[in-house]
């Protein structure tokens, strides 16, 4: 236990979130606060006004020289050809069987350089596969600079006049999935319009020495506005609620990029890339399985590997699920056979030896109001 | 914070005896651990329960946690007010009973924790 727990890595917030009285939990190698307030407070925090988030335990990788592009657009399954420079896509870095090594946002930061966010717990994995990967190409070396910044999320329909008293980049201006440089709170950061939770919101990559400096004006900036400190638990429930994927639980290396639900990630025109003919034979033949959302009837609380029934056979997969605080509902994802995927099917999902009826739903579950 | 006329568990049960029957719920670490409570899992009136015999889950956003009988008995009454308010057992642990028993067995509760062995053990 003790030997587990010390070799848990710590983001530069660590002690802040101590100072918070978070609840610290082990996540991907990482020790992480997993609530402060509590995830239902949190998750409508964020879904009412906003809550900030320490996501500084995801990994950034970067790609630049005259073959970055290429490169990129070898390991990647969406078309980084397509990305101007200061535009953000979501991606899939693909196995030559077009499953899953990771999911992951492609940054351009120039013509001939990328920035590549992955999930904390591949970091090593995907940059030993990267540098694998981009070895053929003469000019197009990968650097792991996860330990080069810090990345804070502000998120919630508040985070734009919030963040805005802090820095003279006009995000108001700024389009959903690009980004900018400048300074917050008198720091030097990356600005981006993303975010994981279904509400507008953004991500500031930070120096990890200036993190808590950050992370503190942003709270003082949010107080009259209430934003509060949000943990994992809040950007699971808010994440799945947004029908967002998540590495490990909805996909892996074992599912394709199609039975995802993402084939809208990949650049279907583009030259090869690993798992382009996998890919291609799978979009016309059509995926034997699919993931898809589901509500359920009777009372009770679908998780992670429960299985799905239908017509009296065990069929599929829970792969993520939870009672939402925003919704009020039991929902989850669950892989079943394509051909049984249609919204409104009756399933029953195996929870724990009792069978409890369910009913296949579109997604996404959540979708915030646009002005 | 952990109330003198209460017994407790190792697996963070509380027991409060009134008469023959005695009420079971859990404590207030064990809700603090668990997190929001969302869903409580109840069983049959007329269930006979072993000691240490699960009788319920309980479940919250983030995890699911099985429910152990502190005593053996029959279960007499179950709290029907969880199942559409769970989060009782987060606001009043210690005064939100989930089921009430019939113990058969008096010695079963000799050999459970006190206010103060409890506190040590959550300490």
């Amino acid at each position: 236990m003790s030997d587990t727990q010390t070799a848990l890595k710590q983001t530069p917030l660590h002690a802040t979130h101590l100072g918070h009285k978070a609840r610290m939990v082990p996540f991907g190698g990482w020790d992480m606060p997993v609530e402060y307030s509590g995830i239902t407070d949190e998750h409508m925090a964020v879904r009412t006004r906003a809550g900030l988030f320490d996501v500084s335990h995801m990994g950034e990788i970067e790609i630049a020289g005259a073959d970055a592009l290429a490169a990129v657009q070898k390991i990647s399954s969406n078309d980084a050809a397509r990305l101007a420079i200061g535009q953000i896509h979501y991606s899939a870095l693909t196995t030559p069987a077009g499953t899953f090594v990771d999911d992951l946002l492609v940054y351009r930061l120039a013509d001939d350089h990328f920035l590549l966010v992955v999930n904390a717990s591949n970091i090593e994995k995907d940059y030993a596969w990267i540098r694998g990967q981009v070895a053929e190409f003469a000019d197009a070396p990968a650097v792991n600079t996860s330990n080069r910044y810090a990345l804070l999320a502000l998120q919630g329909p508040a985070a734009l006049e919030v963040l805005q008293t802090l820095t003279s980049v006009p995000l108001a201006e700024m389009k959903y999935y690009w980004f900018a440089t400048g300074e917050v709170a008198g720091v030097r950061v990356t600005i981006s319009r993303t975010g994981y939770t279904g509400e507008d919101g953004f991500e500031v990559f930070v120096p990890p020495a200036q993190a808590a400096h950050v992370w503190q004006a942003m709270l003082r900036a949010g107080e009259a506005a209430n934003v509060i400190p949000a943990g994992l638990g809040a950007r699971d429930t808010l994440r799945l609620e947004a029908s967002m994927r998540l590495f490990g639980n909805d996909m892996d290396e074992t599912t394709t990029v199609l039975e995802a639900g993402l084939g809208w990630i990949v650049g279907w025109k583009k030259d090869a890339f690993n798992g382009a003919e996998v890919l291609r034979a799978q979009k016309a033949a059509g995926a034997d399985r699919t993931l898809v959302g589901l509500e359920m009837v009777d009372r009770a609380i679908a998780r992670h590997g429960y299985p799905v029934m239908i017509d009296g056979e065990a069929l599929g997969t829970v792969t993520s699920g939870t009672q939402t605080p925003f919704l009020k509902k039991a929902i989850g994802m669950a892989y079943v056979p394509a051909a049984m995927a249609e919204p409104d099917r009756q399933i029953h999902v195996d929870v724990r030896g009792r069978l409890a009826a369910a009913r296949i739903v579109p997604m996404p579950f959540y979708k915030r109001p646009r002005s | 914070m952990y109330p003198a006329d209460l017994k407790y568990t190792k697996d963070h049960e509380w027991i409060r005896t009134t008469g023959d029957t005695a009420d079971v719920g859990i404590t207030d670490y064990a809700q603090q651990q668990l997190g929001d409570v969302v869903f409580v899992e109840l069983p049959q009136v007329g269930r006979v329960l072993a000691q240490g015999e699960v009788f319920g889950t309980i479940e919250s956003v983030k995890a699911v946690s099985e429910l152990f009988s502190p005593v053996a008995g029959e279960v007499v009454a179950i709290n029907d007010a969880l199942t559409s308010a769970p989060e009782q057992v987060n606001s009043d642990p210690h005064g939100s009973w989930i089921i009430r028993v019939r113990p058969s067995s008096p010695g079963d509760l000799a050999a459970l924790l006190d206010a103060a062995a409890y506190t040590q053990q959550v300490g």
